[in-house]
């Protein structure tokens, strides 16, 4: 047993102190029933009438998406009017006799419309949508039996509209419900379950700017729910336009090249990473997702082997192929293991070790100097320089000009690429590197992997005088009140360090690979403008006849080769730096160089022939 | 050994106060959940009554065995509810925005509401042990274990956030020091340093978070959210009169006006349907217990016990006053559920097992020696 703790004194303390404490209690709750008494019986009635006459209810406003704007402030992402079905089963007479009705003019599906109709009952005065974003047929059918539809309303909302449906769909990316991590999440505030949300590309980007800020109404409603008067109001506030520095033109031009092809294309302003335009082909339209896309829709897109919610102008991955041989040359000058002078003799093919390199031309090019090799792309002579710099210098110019590395493009997804050395050989398939590979990597082939944006951001650095700039897509976004939030400001990823000479010997010879006679990339020739570009195939793994038979369509197109093109206009005054690629569309100077000049000619709005 | 004297010593008062707001709670809580009990609302009832059923379970429990052991085990299932704390913040389950339920195989459970129990046991202990060394009243410095001992958890609890547990923690921590005796003097430093701090913490916060701490004390800046819920939750109340709507009448629950009419306003539903009287009735018997409670405090011999009632009669008082009055309109909107009233499986276990305490407290009265 334990012993009683209280001596007399503390326990004469200790009932002060509960004496005290009941009185406290006692106060407090005789504050709270005087509440009561005050709330009941004194103001009551007035109560009991605002309960039985008038009810307050909130409703909703959601605030208007800011616009997507391009360069030149054409509207390429919209608000339109939504005209949705709703129902308050509280007005409803007869429940079967409306649901057939409605079934025979907007096409409702009878077992859904059901089903929303039993859960309504327990809430009778709130209005259920039946049925979003009804045609403008429905909606003259509906207004016309309105008086014979007794329940029945007709709610305008807005709905985000993609103006030119499939035009840069990977770009601006399209709008999905939110999720409960978003939710959760303090990126989209403000946001309730069921609002649409930024889910890829502009729209994720900038989504808590373009979003803008909801707005509500306290409202009094009668015994129906009808609004009878508003009690307070807070404003919603629109979301902030977004002005993109894609040209719209170009764009348009660009996805008409790449219809029915799998590839990308990528337009930059080389003097300061602008993105001029992206395009991705296949592409999806992204107003499928805002009417709510069925599961199947959806399927189908995931599962498509051509893969159209995919951006290959960041996410694909492909050899570079004979554009490498620019940052090959660059290295060879800069490293002075060649003199730009001193010819080598091709003659198709190239002896090291046990084995025979061959140049794409079967029986040579004859006398090559650096010029020569370039314009006509010659495969051996570059052997001869890879072979001089080693695999780690090689690696080492590949990285000076952003390759291996994301771009730091302001939107979406972003694939690194891959440059070999022969510690990832080794860690990645535990057998050593061979000293042929490093002739491979050198025309580009091996394992070198890159993407269209690398490509294109190699290209301009070419031609601005070694600046890697950060491709940007987001020219400015301004508030509703015209005040900007963001606006463009050229970042540098880092300068490629060759030395100018080196670069202007380069760009003469990429002028040469489209304006002279032999030059791989005639093509793209233009009359009123000099471009200058570099071609490129890259070789899928197939055996040569089954090129062959590709070739002539006999079958599938899968061991077609890859075409780059890669290119810049005008050369002596960049204004724009293009990289495209086909996948398994063949030869680069065939497949590719034509959508160049078909784009500079959009671009610069020059005559073509 | 079990003494049958125990059982002499039941605490029928105690025991039918408890049973009679549970059982005005089940049938209030029929009455909110009716119109919506094809979806669901019928459940909800079903599901508070296994929760009772669990609750009682838990108050025979903490009944039962001798309370003396808790003293020697407070520190250690102090230190385990801090580490269950820690852990649910880290792997707890999310819902609505906050991370406060763990999960032990097919249960959940907030390890709040452990907490809220293990500092009343770690104060009553520290309060008792200042008394066997022959301290009386305290002063501030004195005093720096139990607010230590409060804050950690409270600060943990904010974090998940649980705003409504950690004021409940802080108040009831806050009663008990208060209760243990503090000099004047004490007093009127503590009031005016935290009076001083105000502006200072307030300067220091971010606009929107000012805007927050605003719309907290006047529900009217924000009329769409908690504005409009203390607005319909008046008119519920209000409408009521003296005698109320009637049973299952009230329009303003079936209409759906009221928000969280099963939970946090579920007192709006009674003073809507019982009107004035109803209400009364209900305060009455909270009063009762509260008074009971403190009853309890007096008549154990025993400073453990006695601090631990103190507490868990503070808990009771404060969950009772805050949600009265927020719900009235007195004070600005916390998320605290009255307590046996409110639908919750947690809170409403918690509480029991707190119940459970006092009377285990209350059978123990008489288990002491003459001291000298």
């Amino acid at each position: 047993m334990r012993r009683a703790d209280f001596d007399p004194v503390s326990i004469e303390i200790f009932n002060k102190q509960l004496k005290k404490a009941t009185l406290f209690v006692l106060a407090v709750f005789g504050v709270l029933i005087l509440r009561l008494w005050f709330l009941q019986v004194v103001t009551g009635p007035t109560y009991r009438t605002k309960s039985e006459k008038n009810r307050i209810r909130v409703v909703d406003i959601p605030p208007f998406r800011g616009l997507i704007l391009d360069r030149n402030g054409k509207v390429l992402v919209d608000n339109h009017p939504s005209y949705d079905l709703y129902v308050i089963p509280e007005e409803v007479h007869d429940e079967k006799w409306l649901l057939d009705n409605l079934v025979k003019m907007v096409g409702i599906d009878p077992v859904v419309a059901e089903k929303k109709f039993a859960q309504a009952r327990h809430y009778p005065f709130r209005p259920v949508c039946l049925k979003n974003s009804i045609s403008r047929d429905e909606l003259a059918v509906i207004e016309t039996h309105r008086f014979n539809l007794p329940g029945i309303m007709i709610k305008v909302s807005s709905q985000r509209c993609y103006v030119y449906g499939k035009l840069a769909s990977h770009l601006l990316g399209y709008l999905g419900e939110i999720s409960e991590n978003q939710l959760k999440g303090g990126d989209c505030q403000g946001s309730k379950a069921g609002d649409l949300v930024g889910i890829s590309g502009v729209e994720l980007k900038w989504q808590s700017l373009l979003n803008g800020m909801r707005g509500g109404e306290q409202v009094e409603v009668d015994a129906a729910g009808r609004k009878i008067r508003v009690i307070s109001r807070s404003p919603p506030v629109m979301g902030s336009t977004v002005l993109l520095t894609i040209d719209k033109d170009l764009q348009a031009q660009a996805e008409k090249c790449l219809k029915g092809k799998k590839g990308a294309i990528v337009a930059l302003d080389p003097n300061d990473g602008e993105v001029l335009a992206l395009a991705s082909s296949p592409s999806f339209d992204p107003n499928i997702f805002i009417k709510g896309i069925d599961k199947k829709s959806w399927e189908t897109i995931i599962s498509s082997k051509s893969c159209p919610l995919q951006n290959r102008a960041l996410c694909g991955q492909y050899p570079p192929a004979s554009v490498f041989k620019i940052i090959v040359a660059l290295a060879g000058l800069e490293e002075g293991v060649i003199n730009p002078r001193k010819e080598l003799f091709c003659k198709g093919i190239y002896a090291f070790g046990d084995r025979k390199y061959r140049c794409w031309k079967r029986y040579g090019h004859g006398k090559v100097d650096l010029y020569k090799a370039l314009k006509e792309s010659c495969d051996i002579y570059f052997y001869e320089i890879g072979k001089r710099l080693g695999i780690s210098r090689i690696a080492l110019y590949a990285k000076k000009f952003g390759l291996g590395k994301k771009t730091g493009i302001d939107i979406g997804k972003e694939e690194e690429g891959l440059i070999p050395t022969p510690e990832w050989k080794l860690n990645r398939f535990h057998i050593p590197w061979q000293p042929g590979e490093t002739l491979s990597l050198s025309i580009g082939q091996s394992f070198l992997l890159v993407t269209p944006i690398q490509m294109a951001s190699l290209i301009s650095a070419v031609f601005n005088g070694g600046h890697l700039y950060k491709p940007q897509i987001t020219k400015q976004v301004l508030m509703p009140d015209g005040k900007e939030v963001y606006g463009f400001e050229p970042r540098l990823n880092g300068n490629v360090g060759i030395k100018d000479e080196y670069l202007e010997f380069i760009k003469k010879a990429l002028t040469g690979v489209v304006n002279e006679p032999h030059g791989t990339g005639r093509m793209a020739m233009l009359k009123d403008v000099t471009v200058a570009g570099k071609t490129g195939t890259a070789q899928v793994i197939a055996t040569e006849k089954e090129r062959e038979a590709a070739k002539h369509g006999k079958t599938s197109l899968h061991f077609m080769n890859h075409a780059w093109f890669v290119a810049v206009a005008p050369a002596n005054n960049p204004k724009i730096a293009l990289a495209i690629l086909i996948e398994h569309g063949g030869h680069g100077g065939s497949a590719a160089a034509p959508i160049a000049r078909e784009l500079i000619r959009t671009y610069l709005k020059v005559d073509g022939s | 050994m079990f003494d049958r004297r125990l059982i002499q010593n039941f605490d029928w008062i105690l025991f039918f106060l408890i049973l009679a707001i549970t059982a005005i709670s089940i049938l209030n809580l029929y009455s909110a959940t009716y119109t919506i009990k094809d979806i669901g609302g019928s459940q909800i009832f079903a599901k508070q009554l296994y929760w009772f059923m669990i609750g009682f379970f838990f108050f025979f429990i903490m009944a039962t065995f001798n309370y003396f052991i808790l003293e020697r085990l407070a520190y250690p299932i102090y230190f385990v509810s801090v580490v269950l704390l820690i852990i649910v913040l880290v792997v707890g389950k999310i819902t609505s925005g906050s991370q406060r339920w763990l999960s032990l195989g097919p249960v959940s459970f907030q390890p709040s509401e452990v907490a809220k129990i293990a500092v009343l046991m770690v104060l009553a202990k520290f309060f008792r042990d200042q008394y066997q060394s022959g301290h009386k009243e305290y002063e501030l410095k004195e005093l720096w274990q139990p607010f230590l001992l409060t804050g950690i958890p409270c600060c943990l609890i904010l974090k998940e956030p649980d705003l409504g547990t950690a004021v409940l923690i802080g108040v009831m921590s806050l009663s008990l020091i208060l209760f243990a005796k503090v000099y004047w003097k004490s007093l009127l430093i503590l009031a005016t340093s935290a009076i001083a701090l105000t502006p200072l913490i307030w300067f220091n916060l971010k606009e929107y978070q000012q805007m927050r701490v605003l719309t907290f004390f006047r529900p009217d800046m924000d009329p769409l959210g908690s504005g409009y819920h203390i607005n319909q939750s008046k008119i519920a109340i209000g409408s009521g009169l003296i005698w109320g709507k009637g049973f299952l009448k009230g329009t303003q629950t079936r209409l759906h006006f009221l928000p969280e009419q099963h939970t946090d306003f579920a007192f709006s539903v009674l003073a809507e349907e019982w009107g004035f009287i109803g209400g009364v009735v209900l305060l009455t018997l909270y009063l009762l217990l509260i008074l009971w409670g403190l009853n309890i405090a007096r008549e154990s011999k025993d400073r453990f016990g006695s601090f631990m009632a103190v507490g868990i009669v503070s808990i009771v008082f404060w969950q009772v006053v805050i949600n009265v009055g927020m719900v009235t309109g007195l004070f600005p909107v916390v998320g605290i559920p009255l307590l046996l009233f409110s639908y919750g499986g947690s809170s409403l276990v918690s509480t029991m097992a707190a119940m459970g305490l006092l009377m285990n407290i209350s059978m123990r009265r008489f288990m002491f020696q003459q001291g000298s």
